[in-house]
C-alpha cells in the first residue's frame, strides 16, 4: 500500500517533460541563490574599455551599452525574478486560500462577499491592474512584488474556494462535524489538507506568471530599479541598441522563457501526477 | 433568455460598481498628497488649498467617492492632469487603435490557434498532437515584448520588411496601416493563438467521443467531413465562449505590445500616464478596460445561450 503523495511523486517523474522542467527550475533556483559565487564578474561594474562588446570566450552573452558582464546580469537577474516569483504567489496564496476557504466552507452571504469581490478584481486584465497598483505604490522591486501578489490572489481564493466545497462534501467532514468540532476545527484540520493539492499546482504556474509578471513591470521602468540588473529592465535597455548589438536582447528574453517554460512544464506535470483521474 | 439577461445582468452591476471603489482606492495607495503630486513644482499653500478644494480631497473619502462615481456615471472620467484633456475623449481617441489591433491578432490567434487544435486532437498523442502542444506551450511562456523586439530584429532590422514602429490609421492610408499592425498583432495574438489551441484540443477530444460522431462514421462518412461537420461544429460552443474571455489577455498584452512598437493605443496611454503620474488616466483606463471585459463577458454568456439551443430551453 503506498501513500497518495508516494504516488503522485512516482507519476510526476514518469514525465520526461516535467522532470526536465524541474531540473531547469532548480538549475535556475540554485545560480539565484549561488549568484555572487557563480557570476564571473561584478553585475553592476561599469568599464568604459568593453563597451558592447560582442559574445566571446571572455564574455560568453557580452558586454551592455555600460561595458557590464551580460551573462553576470542575466546571473543576478535571476535573483530578481526568482525572488519576485515567490515572494508575490506566496502574498497571492497568503491572500486567496484562506480566504477561499472561508468562502467555500462559510457558504451563504461571506461566500457572497468574498465573491464579488474577486469578480470585481478579475474584471481587470491582470497586467493592467499590476500595473496600476505599481504605479500609485511607486517603481521598486517590493511594490511590483506586492501589486502582482495582489492582483494574483483572487485565482487563489477561487481555486480554494472550489477545492473547499469539494473536500467539504466527504464523509468524514459530515462526521467531524457530528462528532461536535467548531467550524473552524473542521476546516483547518479536516478541510484545509484536502485543498494542497490544488493549490501547489497553482502556485507552480502562477510562479511562471509572476515571473513574466515581473519582468513586464521592470521592462516598463516599475519594477527592479537600474543599476540592479533584471531580466525585463534588460530587455528595455536593449531596445535602443538592436541594431548594434542584438545580443543584450536574445539573452534576457531567452532567460525568461526558459524559466517560464520550466516553471510551466513542472506545473503541467503536477497537475497530471495529482489529478486523481490521471491514475 | 430575457430572464436569464436580467439574472447575468444583476451580477454585472455590484462587479461593476466594486471595480469602481477599487479604482478610486487605489488613490489612496499614492505616496504623499495628491495636490502636491499635481502642483508640479508650485509650492504655493494657496495654490493647493485651491487643489485640494477642487478635487474635493478635504472632504470625508465616501463623499469624494460619491461625488466621483456622480461624474463618471454620466460619461466624465475627469481631467488629465498633463494634457488637460478631458480623460474620456483621450480614451475614445485610442481605443480604435487598441480595437483595430485586438481585432487583427484575435482573427491571427483563431487562425492559428483552432486548426492547430484540430490537427493535435485528431492525431491524439501522435507526433503532431505532441509537436502542436510543445509549440503551444512554448507560445504560453514567451513573453510578448521579448517575441516582439525579436521579430523587430528580425523582420525589420535584419531583413527589412517591415517597419519597426509607428501606427498609420486604416483611414489614412490601409496598407501602411497594416503594415505597420501586422508585426504587433502576430505578437498579441501568440499567446491567445496556444491558449486557444489547447482549448480547441480538448473540447474536439470532448465531442469525438460522442455518439453522433460514431453515428457519423458508421454512416460512411469521410473522416474530414466527420471531424469537420460533426465533431468540429459542436467543439465550437466551447472554444468561442473561452476564445471570448481571452479577451482580457489580449488588453494586458496590449499595453506591452504598443509599447515595444510605439503603437499610440489604448495601452501606451496607461503606460505614458504612469510615467507622468498623471493618476485620473490611470484610473480612468482601468475603469474602462474593466468595463469593456465585463461587458465582453456578458456577451461570451449570451454567446453560449445563443449557439447552444439545450441552454436556451432551460
Amino acid at each position: 500500500m503506498q501513500s497518495p503523495a508516494r504516488l503522485a511523486v512516482r507519476r510526476f517523474f514518469r514525465r520526461p517533460a516535467a522532470v526536465i522542467g524541474l531540473v531547469v527550475v532548480a538549475a535556475f533556483v540554485l545560480v539565484a541563490v549561488l549568484a555572487v559565487f557563480v557570476a564571473p564578474f561584478d553585475p553592476i561594474a561599469t568599464s568604459w574599455t568593453t563597451i558592447r562588446k560582442a559574445p566571446s570566450w571572455q564574455h560568453w552573452m557580452g558586454t551592455d551599452e555600460n561595458g557590464r558582464d551580460v551573462l553576470s546580469r542575466v546571473i543576478h537577474g535571476a535573483r530578481a525574478s526568482m525572488l519576485a516569483g515567490v515572494v508575490s504567489v506566496a502574498i497571492a496564496a497568503g491572500i486567496g486560500v484562506p480566504t477561499g476557504l472561508l468562502a467555500g466552507f462559510a457558504r451563504g452571504k461571506t461566500d457572497m462577499v468574498i465573491g464579488r469581490v474577486a469578480d470585481a478584481m478579475l474584471a481587470v486584465p491582470f497586467l493592467v491592474l499590476a500595473i496600476a497598483l505599481a504605479a500609485f505604490l511607486g517603481p521598486s522591486l517590493r511594490n511590483a512584488m506586492v501589486a502582482i501578489g495582489v492582483t494574483a490572489a483572487p485565482v487563489f481564493m477561487r481555486v480554494a474556494r472550489g477545492a473547499t466545497m469539494d473536500a467539504a462534501t466527504n464523509e468524514y467532514v459530515e462526521a467531524a462535524r457530528a462528532l461536535g468540532n467548531p467550524a473552524w476545527r473542521v476546516a483547518v484540520r479536516h478541510v484545509a489538507p484536502n485543498i494542497v493539492a490544488p493549490v501547489i499546482v497553482q502556485a507552480t504556474l502562477a510562479i511562471a506568471t509572476a515571473i513574466i509578471a515581473e519582468a513586464s513591470l521592470s521592462f516598463l521602468g516599475l519594477g527592479q530599479q537600474p543599476p540592479s540588473p533584471s531580466w525585463g529592465s534588460m530587455l528595455n535597455s536593449a531596445q535602443r541598441f538592436l541594431s548594434q548589438a542584438p545580443w543584450l536582447a536574445i539573452f534576457p528574453g531567452a532567460a525568461i522563457f526558459l524559466a517560464v517554460l520550466a516553471f510551466n512544464l513542472v506545473g503541467d506535470g503536477l497537475r497530471d501526477a495529482l489529478d486523481p483521474r490521471g491514475k | 433568455m430575457g430572464g436569464f439577461l436580467g439574472r447575468r445582468l444583476a451580477l454585472v452591476l455590484p462587479t461593476l460598481l466594486l471595480v469602481s471603489i477599487l479604482v478610486f482606492g487605489l488613490q489612496q495607495l499614492m505616496p504623499g498628497d495628491p495636490a502636491l503630486a499635481l502642483a508640479g513644482e508650485e509650492r504655493d499653500p494657496l495654490v493647493l488649498a485651491q487643489i485640494r478644494t477642487e478635487l474635493m480631497l478635504d472632504r470625508p473619502l465616501a463623499v469624494q467617492y460619491a461625488h466621483w462615481i456622480g461624474r463618471v456615471v454620466q460619461g466624465d472620467l475627469g481631467v488629465s492632469w498633463r494634457i488637460r484633456m478631458p480623460v474620456a475623449r483621450l480614451i475614445g481617441e485610442k481605443l480604435p487603435v487598441t480595437a483595430q489591433l485586438g481585432f487583427m491578432a484575435f482573427v491571427i490567434a483563431l487562425g492559428i490557434g483552432i486548426p492547430a487544435g484540430i490537427v493535435s486532437a485528431v492525431n491524439r498523442n501522435g507526433f503532431l498532437d505532441y509537436a502542436a502542444n510543445i509549440v503551444g506551450l512554448a507560445g504560453l511562456s514567451t513573453p510578448n515584448f521579448w517575441l516582439g523586439i525579436m521579430l523587430i530584429l528580425l523582420i525589420s532590422v535584419n531583413l527589412g520588411w517591415l517597419p519597426p514602429s509607428g501606427y498609420v490609421s486604416l483611414a489614412e492610408d490601409w496598407r501602411q496601416s497594416l503594415a505597420t499592425t501586422i508585426m504587433p498583432a502576430f505578437v498579441l495574438g501568440n499567446a491567445i493563438a496556444a491558449i486557444l489551441m489547447r482549448h480547441t484540443r480538448s473540447a474536439m477530444l470532448t465531442a469525438m467521443d460522442q455518439d453522433y460522431v460514431r453515428t457519423a462514421r458508421a454512416k460512411g462518412l469521410r473522416e474530414w467531413r466527420v471531424v469537420i461537420r460533426h465533431a468540429f461544429r459542436n467543439a465550437l460552443v466551447p472554444v468561442v465562449t473561452l476564445g471570448a474571455l481571452e479577451l482580457g489577455t489580449l488588453l494586458s498584452g496590449a499595453v506591452l505590445t504598443e509599447q515595444v512598437f510605439s503603437i499610440p493605443g489604448f495601452g501606451k496611454l496607461i503606460v505614458d500616464a504612469v510615467f507622468n503620474r498623471d493618476y485620473p488616466v490611470v484610473q480612468g483606463v482601468v475603469l474602462v478596460t474593466a468595463t469593456i471585459y465585463v461587458g465582453l463577458n456578458l456577451l461570451a454568456d449570451v454567446l453560449y445561450v445563443l449557439i447552444n439551443p439545450r441552454l436556451r430551453v432551460a
